[in-house]
């Protein structure tokens, strides 16, 4: 405020004022920030401790054992499906937003309830719609047996196939509202600058619209794969007990061995790398406005 | 793409075409998985045909009549309507403060409220189930509404923050300047002109609640699961269409609170 350089008679009082109106407003937080504290906070700075904690105190033997090939193997897993997911995520919700820009405000609101639909109903739903959809006597093999391009049923689901396509269908709404956030505020006086310069519709499209949508579209990466690393309902469900995602492993660390040290070291690798690559990723690409759009 | 000056070479028409059939199918794959569980549910037997080949409502009447189903939907709807109860007000309040807050401590604390959205679920649910388990929380619906409401309060917080950001806090000043306590400018003044971002955050703690699978798999445990968490364990062991029954009615509940919501904006933008 440049006015503060002038100093007011009453500038004291002033002062004590706001330092009083902010006690105020850290009130109205307090409800907030006591049940994050409580519910969060705590039982992670307990799993922080946990993780290094050994039956003769201090010990990294939990972080050691991360690379036992069980665990390895459900890293990489967790890894491919992520890329996987979130490269066919950019691959179809590309085109969507992109189009729900170019199109007339009555059919880009279609597009949009087609996408809003699917991001009400409940992730468990729609897993379950995927199963039905994908296994062995499923309506999609029923289809393809019908017009005869298979004579016997495709191993479609309870492996990394069905669990890629159910995981791909649950969070492609997510890469497409941030992109067709970024790509409504393009302006488009600048595409037909583009093309009055003498630029190709497609030159154009690569030149310059592609580029100003990378904030959209690096916010939609980010939250996809992020999502993917600590999901659990569709792998477990589509994977048919032979995917085991990070997520899995945690559970089973805790329920089958009840082993709280290798779970809690999974479990905060696990959250470093995701507030890792959320703390990166934003920094680079200036892309809290998406996120907190969310 | 008629903005462009000059005609349209027909390739691009041509390629304006293949998007266009691209995003129609795959709006299709979009939606049409939710949809395609609601004939199957009115299933006449027990394997799960699309169209089925006859029609009964067996699935519905095996939901009702199980005391299991009913009393888990019954924890679910509780623990969704005190999730809205205690979630929308926290969240509202605390949306406010950080609102009228120049501190900047204010933004590091809005960063920690909106961390369940970032921290993955089944550190939360991991974490919860200990805690708990030291409280003698587990298996209690105040529990649950604890946990759940924790969930829902970035989605309260965020939706209210952008109705505050379209609203004029000059006007809550207008009225402390004519007397108004804060309380009551903030009641009477600006609590009327965010109710509907109020409203939604509100449909999104609900759904939030109603919808939470993963920590209600570890703190909602046997007689205290909820709809959701039974439905799972169910899944899992059997593919039944008592389960598309379920699934019908969660979807129709879906697909009235996002109407609502939509209605509730798009009256937003016609009051601004």
């Amino acid at each position: 405020m440049s006015e503060q350089i002038i100093s007011y008679p009453n500038q004291s009082a002033l002062q004590v004022d706001e330092r009083r109106e902010d006690r105020r407003n850290l009130l109205l937080m307090a409800p907030a920030l006591v049940m994050m504290t409580v519910v969060i906070l705590v039982p992670i700075g307990w799993l922080f401790f946990m993780s290094f904690w050994g039956e003769n105190g201090f010990t990294l033997e939990h972080y050691q054992r991360m690379s036992h090939p069980g665990y390895r193997l459900t890293f990489i897993r967790t890894f491919q499906i992520s890329v996987l997911v979130t490269i066919m995520s950019v691959l179809l919700g590309y085109p969507v937003a992109y189009l729900m820009t170019k199109s007339s405000p009555r059919v880009a609101s279609i597009i949009m309830m087609c996408v809003l639909l699917p991001f009400w109903t409940s992730i468990l739903v729609r897993t379950y719609a995927w199963l039905i959809l994908l296994q062995r006597r499923g309506i999609i093999n029923g289809w393809l047996m019908d017009a005869e391009l298979i004579d016997r049923p495709l191993r479609l689901v309870h492996n990394m196939t069905g669990t890629v396509i159910g995981m791909t269908h649950i969070l492609l709404p997510f890469m497409i509202l941030p992109l067709y956030s970024s790509m409504k505020a393009i302006d488009g006086d600048l595409l037909k600058a583009a093309r009055n310069a003498g630029a190709t519709p497609s030159q154009a499209f690569r030149q310059v619209f592609l580029p100003l949508s990378v904030p959209g579209l690096a916010a939609g990466i980010v939250v996809v794969f992020v999502l993917c690393l600590g999901f659990y309902i569709t792998p477990e469900i589509l994977g048919g007990g032979r995917i085991v995602m990070w997520s899995k492993q945690i559970q089973n660390a805790v329920t089958l061995h009840a082993t709280w040290g290798p779970a809690s070291a999974l479990g905060v690798v696990l959250l470093v790398v995701t507030l890792g690559t959320l703390w990166i990723m934003t920094r680079i690409f200036r892309i809290n406005r998406f996120l907190g759009g969310l | 793409m008629a903005q462009f000056p000059g005609p349209v070479p027909p390739e691009s028409r041509l390629k304006g075409l293949w998007l266009k059939v691209l995003v129609t199918v795959l709006c299709v794959l979009l939606v049409a998985p939710s949809l395609v569980v609601m004939p199957m549910s009115f299933s006449g037997s027990k394997f799960l045909q699309f169209p089925p080949e006859a029609w009964s409502t067996q699935w519905y009447d095996a939901y009702f009549a199980s005391i299991e189903w009913r009393e888990a939907t019954w924890i679910s709807l509780r623990a969704a309507i005190l999730t809205v109860l205690v979630a929308t007000p926290i969240g509202t309040m605390a949306a406010y403060g950080l609102h009228v807050s120049n501190s900047k401590l204010a933004t590091f604390i809005g960063l920690l409220l909106i961390m369940p959205l970032m921290v993955p679920i089944i550190l939360i649910a991991v974490g919860v189930f200990f805690l708990y388990a030291r409280m003698g929380l587990n298996n209690t619906l105040a529990g649950l509404v604890l946990a759940h409401s924790v969930l829902a309060i970035p989605f309260v917080l965020i939706t209210v923050t952008a109705g505050l950001k379209s609203y004029d806090m000059n006007q809550e000043l207008v009225a402390r300047s004519l007397g108004a306590n804060r309380l009551k400018a903030f009641f009477n003044v600006t609590l009327p002109q965010i109710r509907l971002s109020v409203f939604s955050g509100a449909l999104f703690a609900f759904i939030t609640s109603l919808d939470e699978v993963v920590v209600a798999i570890f703190i909602a445990r046997g007689d205290s699961s909820t709809l959701p968490r039974r439905m799972f364990s169910f899944l899992r062991d059997q593919v039944d269409p008592t389960s598309a029954a379920i699934s019908t009615l969660l979807i129709v509940i879906s697909i009235i609170l996002l109407i609502v919501n939509l209605t509730l904006q798009s009256s937003e933008k016609q009051e601004h």
